[in-house]
């Protein structure tokens, strides 16, 4: 294995544009050095990119959009002073993976990078309409969170890609998000459900929704017939019954060792219905 | 049968808690566990395992391994001893594969090289070709008339005629009428419960550090909860003679039974011989799961009859265990401690040892009695729901007593079930008032605990001071309790004691720490050695004061002349004895070595209430509370601990812990990511309360405390998840799926 | 397959070694450096028993390459005590009985010390969320967790 420290993104895409057999960035370490560890993928060239300007700095723009950069840590996410006023859905859901200890290597993109339908950051990023800045030998495009993943554990990178910077729009006026997960122990595991929520109001009406849900598919999904199910309404029964329904039917999970199908499409809506009432309360609170 | 020298009274520092003597070591870094040493030269190992669940080994070829810069040397099955026949035969045949894997994670080669990391890229060089048979990982299907024989020939002749090969013991006990008993209940309960596999846990995996040259001496360091065990099993897998192979125990991380058995240290001291290095050995955690004891999983089914006044008729239960793919499931333990703490005309229990392709079964804490507590205590709170009784006065009033004959034979003496029970009742935790959706669940727990062969050596130290040598591996304290047992039998402070976990050249066999027999019988040879010390320590007195050896006594730490002689010469000192050693006779030592067989058994009564998410079926354990009875507390913090540890471990198997099995026969979850054991968020505070009713077997009263705390749990949960959500789960663990899909069955009628 | 050199600091002390880009600080810790007070529970980051802080940070140490440390500070469980003085909270995890069989303290000390840096006024609730990535499989937390408390609350006093 190489181990390579590139100071520029320009050299990291050349490196990686180089490199024979298996590459991997190294920003966190959290999945590539469990998976290095367990033999499951080991890398003919790792690069670690923390070493490049602005990797580690998390900027509010002045429209009012956030700029992560891409090695910050999900505690240096939770330590800043005012991001998780804007978005405390995006913050919760990344201080949800994995301990403490992980909290301080972890990073959203390698949350998102790992592929997994079970990213607990992923679903409350997608809900934001977060978008990703992906840097390559061809340039640089910019990607919508929910088009990076198109299988467990895979992405739509190319070669010699990599994501440079994660964009978090501007909060704007009466907005809430929140991101709740269920897992069998109150931390430490995977999550056998995610959902994530973010809404906007008008007076008690919901005029703007994104709902995502987590480890209930292949990938992450933005679900816009659970959002519908909400949009217009102020959230009351009938509303969350239909948002409930929505989840359910847009779930396609499978039976494995933390959960059930049923069980999946049951709590997903559950949890839903839970994400949108917490980010109705803060959309109504950011509101006064 | 009641000692006759017991002290119950007038202890000055039994009872007290002092800091341990092994406590600066432990939280500076600098204690040593079994993968913290070195030796010069040292090779790394790393085994090769199967990835199969049964498969015929065809062929292994090391060659590619072998080629590897760095790698010393390789060693499968034919590097270990042949013709071994019993148990013997059966360890090495799990250490090692013979010429079938028989589970997911069997070893079938290990490799040495220069360093951990080559050794395990030369692991993967080793080809091994399998044919691959069909497998079964079930408890009730291993035994069904279709499933594939995993060894034949095992069964021995406990079993009866018509069981498939694969049913390898036979238990059955009991006495009285059961029909006859069912037929004057009021109300009879049958019902069917399942239990998983759990594993031990404990958080430092199995390591070791084996010498071993071509002249067969040889030197083993480890993490074991009995080095002589290791040393005798060593010696025959290897073909040495016991005492040239000297055994030394580390600093154990928990071993709570699962590091009573012995895996990974034949396999460095065969590398060890084959490359003339020291090899060092530590488990991945993978491979801790995979091929490590865990317990027995369980079917079984429970029958129990009961008047309207509560008093129980008659039970019946039928324990089948699956033990992995060697004999030796506690199927009789199970089956034995299974009615237990109830005074029972009529009872009948039958177990069944059933052997699949899982790693072989090793002990768990109170080994069997956790399930038969979760199968029993939940029938009972199901008749007592019924029959709308109060559970803890059905259970009083039908509770073992001293004079009862127990469900498994004997007749019980002095036992503190009822005073747990009280004590229960009377707790604050029990009358509590309970939050909507919150459930409050009971259950007694039952364990054997045991004596075996001890051996302790307490030499005096010119200045007053004692060197304590034990041979049981302190897992949790015990340093301290044998301290305190010795500084109270000597009359000198808790501090001059100085206690060492000896290596096996240094005292007599010690049975492994197990069956909660540490503190019981350790501490009973501790109390005896102090005792033959003190005797001797009178005789010097004696001689210099020129008075027979009987009219000297021993008081705060002094001889003391009495009888007629009382008062003619003062007190003498211990260190006054002991600074004239050399002159007045040679070192002073006591010694004990026997095998104390007055273990006292010991209850306990738990109270727990949880609190169910109806739209998740997740459960939340709020509030816990343990009573058991200690016999006498020598370390009441540390009895404590070992009240909450196993409770701990008991909410884990209920609610989350499992071994997953596909079906492939793979284990799925080998990694403590999803094998749940409960973290410090899982938990609230355990409430203890230590109740003292002495075990007439032991010096002081003692019991071993180790075990019990781990059998109630399961059927407490299981009873306060029934009181909260009205759901009875049948099937452990509790999971969240299983809880919703209760609660969905009976919203649909 | 070519060593890595790494200048680093441990405990205050600057340190230099040769490592293989696969080596973990853990390893490098345990293997390289001998200071085997960090434990290797499991390797995956799931057990806490090798937390160390790098630039004050709490990490496990089996999830950190050792040629990541170039030019970083390490604290392990060996640096918290002063000379012979223990940290209050060592010296109340021996009073409180907050270990049985030691495997899991050193990183859970080293979480801890890490809690208190920061928060040094932690719920209960706090202190079981702060500490849900370092397992204990001995003492069920309980004395773990007043041992926690009572050092904050002391040391709030100290102070």
């Amino acid at each position: 294995m190489q181990y390579h420290t590139p100071t520029s993104f320009e050299d990291a895409i050349e490196i990686a544009a180089q490199a024979d057999g298996i590459t991997r960035f190294l920003a966190g370490g959290t999945d590539v050095l469990v998976q290095l560890r367990a033999d499951i993928v080991t890398p003919d060239t790792l690069i670690d990119i923390k070493g490049i300007s602005g990797t580690k700095t998390i900027t509010h723009n002045d429209d009012g959009s956030w700029r992560i950069g891409v090695a910050v840590s999900g505690a240096e996410m939770t330590e800043h002073p005012t991001l998780a006023r804007d978005w405390p859905g995006v913050v919760e859901a990344t201080d949800l993976i994995g301990s403490t200890q992980v909290q301080g290597r972890c990073t959203m993109v390698g949350n998102l990078c790992n592929g997994s339908p079970a990213a607990d950051a992923v679903p409350a990023m997608v809900a934001a309409g977060m978008t990703v800045t992906v840097s390559g030998p061809d340039g640089t495009r910019e990607l919508a969170v929910e088009d990076v993943p198109t299988g467990p554990g895979k992405t739509c990178l190319a070669k010699g890609e990599l994501i440079s910077a994660v964009n978090i729009p501007a909060r704007g006026a009466n907005g809430g998000d929140a991101y709740l997960r269920f897992i069998p122990r109150t931390e430490m595991d995977i999550a056998v459900v995610g959902a994530a929520v973010n809404l906007r109001l008008e007076g008690d009406t919901i005029t703007e929704a994104r709902v995502s849900l987590g480890a209930v598919a292949p990938t992450v999904l933005l679900v816009p017939q659970a959002a519908d199910a909400i949009i217009g309404t102020t959230l009351d029964d009938a509303a969350l019954t239909a948002l409930a329904q929505a989840a359910n039917a847009a779930c396609a999970p499978i039976d494995d060792k933390r959960g059930t199908i049923k069980f999946r499409t049951h709590v997903a809506g559950v949890l839903a219905q839970r994400a949108a009432r917490i980010a109705y309360e803060r959309a109504q609170k950011a509101g006064k | 049968m009641a000692l006759d020298n017991m002290k119950t009274t007038g202890f000055t520092q039994v009872g007290t808690t002092p800091n341990r003597p092994d406590g600066l070591d432990k939280v500076t870094g600098r204690a040593r566990f079994g993968a913290d040493v070195t030796a010069p030269g040292m090779l790394h190992a790393v085994i090769v395992r199967s990835p199969h669940a049964h498969a015929r080994i065809k062929r292994i070829d090391t060659s590619k391994a072998e080629a590897l810069a760095g790698v010393k040397g390789i060693v499968t099955r034919a590097d270990f001893a042949t013709g071994l026949t019993g148990e013997n035969w059966n360890i090495l045949e799990n250490v090692m594969a013979s010429d079938t894997a028989l589970y997911d994670g069997h070893a079938v080669a290990a490799v040495a090289a220069t360093s951990a990391l080559t050794a395990r890229d030369a692991a993967k060089l080793v080809e091994v070709e399998y044919e691959i048979l069909p497998h079964v990982t079930d408890v009730d299907k291993a035994m069904a008339p279709d499933a594939p024989v995993i060894r034949a020939g095992a069964a021995d002749g406990s079993v009866p005629e018509g069981q498939h090969p694969n049913v390898v013991r036979y238990h059955e006990s009991g006495h009285g009428d059961v029909q006859a008993g069912f037929d004057e209940a009021d109300l009879v309960i049958e019902d069917h419960f399942t239990t998983e596999a759990t594993h031990q846990g404990y958080i430092e995996p199995h390591a070791c550090l084996g010498i071993l040259g071509g002249d067969g001496k040889g030197e083993l360091w480890c993490c074991t909860q009995g080095h002589w065990n290791v040393q005798k099993i060593c010696a025959a897998l290897l073909g040495l003679e016991t005492a040239n192979l000297r055994v030394t125990a580390s600093e154990i991380g928990g071993g709570f039974g699962g590091k009573t058995a012995v895996f990974i240290e034949p396999v460095a001291l065969a590398l060890a011989r084959k490359t003339n290095k020291p090899v060092k050995l530590v488990m991945p955690r993978a491979d801790v799961f995979k091929a490590t004891g865990p317990t027995a999983s369980t079917s079984m089914d429970i029958k129990i009859g009961m008047k309207k006044d509560g008093t129980i008729t008659a039970a019946q239960g039928v324990f089948r265990l699956q033990g992995g793919a060697f004999p030796g499931a506690p199927a009789d333990m199970t089956a034995m401690c299974a009615f237990a703490p109830y005074a029972l005309s009529n009872v009948h229990q039958v177990g069944y040892d059933v052997m699949s392709n899982r790693p072989k079964q090793a002990a768990y804490r109170a080994p069997g009695s956790p399930m038969a507590a979760f199968a029993v205590e939940s029938v009972i709170d199901e008749l007592c729901g019924q029959l709308g009784l109060d559970p803890i006065e059905v259970r009083l009033k039908n509770a073992s007593k001293e004079g009862t004959k127990a469900s498994y034979g004997p007749t019980f003496q002095r036992i503190g079930l009822v005073e747990t029970l009280e004590a229960a009742k009377a707790h604050p935790h029990y009358s509590a008032p309970l939050k909507p959706g919150q459930g409050r669940g009971i259950s007694c727990g039952f364990w054997f605990n045991h004596g075996g062969e001890t051996a302790v050596s307490l030499a005096l130290s010119e200045d007053g001071t004692a060197q304590l040598a034990v041979g049981t591996p302190d897992i949790g304290g015990s340093r301290a309790s044998m301290a305190l047992m010795a500084a109270e039998e000597l009359g000198i402070p808790y501090e001059n004691i100085r206690v060492t976990i000896a290596d096996t050249a240094t005292l007599g066999y010690n049975e492994v720490s197990h069956g909660s027999r540490v503190t019981y019988a350790s501490g009973l040879a501790t109390i005896e050695a102090a005792r033959d010390a003190v005797k001797k320590l009178c005789g010097r007195a004696a001689a210099k004061w020129g008075i027979p050896e009987d009219a000297v006594k021993w008081e705060n730490g002094c001889a003391v002349p009495s009888g007629p002689n009382a008062g003619d010469f003062d007190p003498l000192p211990m260190a006054e004895i002991t600074a004239n050693m050399g002159a007045t006779g040679g070192p002073i030592v006591g010694h004990f070595e026997a095998t104390p067989e007055g273990a006292g058994v010991s209850f306990a009564t738990h109270i727990v209430d949880a609190e169910v998410d109806p739209e998740t079926g997740k459960t939340s354990v709020v509030r816990y509370t343990v009573v058991q009875d200690a016999g006498k507390a020598i370390h009441p913090t540390y009895v404590e601990g070992q009240f909450q540890g196993g409770a701990a471990q008991g909410i884990g198997w209920a609610l989350n812990e499992e071994y997953i099995y596909g079906d492939d026969g793979r284990l799925q979850n080998a990694l403590f990511l999803d094998y749940r054991i409960p973290v410090a968020s899982d938990l609230p505070m355990i409430d203890t309360v230590i109740i003292e009713v002495p075990n007439p077997g032991h010096p002081y009263g003692v019991r071993g405390v180790g075990e019990t705390s781990i059998c109630p749990p399961l059927a407490a949960i299981a009873n306060a998840v029934s009181a909260a959500a009205a759901v009875r789960l049948r099937q452990l663990p509790m999971s969240p799926p299983r809880i919703l899909e209760a609660l969905e069955q009976k919203r649909d009628g | 397959m070519s060593k890595i050199h790494v200048t680093t600091t441990v405990n205050g002390d600057e340190v230099e070694f040769l490592c293989d880009p696969r080596e973990t600080v853990l390893d490098v810790l345990r293997d390289r450096l001998g200071m085997t007070g960090s434990k290797e529970g499991c390797g995956t980051g799931d057990c806490g028993a090798c937390s160390i802080t790098l630039d004050g940070r709490l990490v496990c140490s089996c999830l950190v390459l050792g040629a990541e440390a170039e030019g970083r500070e390490i604290e392990t469980v060996e640096g918290i005590a002063t000379g012979e003085d223990l940290h209050p909270l060592q010296q109340k995890f021996i009073e409180y009985a907050a270990l049985q069989c030691g495997i899991c303290t050193p990183g859970i000390l080293v979480a801890t010390k890490a809690l208190l840096e920061k928060n040094p006024d932690p719920t209960e609730t706090e202190v079981r969320y702060w500490l849900a990535g370092n397992l204990c499989r001995c003492t069920g937390y309980d004395k773990i967790i007043r041992a926690v408390m009572d050092t904050a609350a002391d040391m709030r006093e100290a102070s």
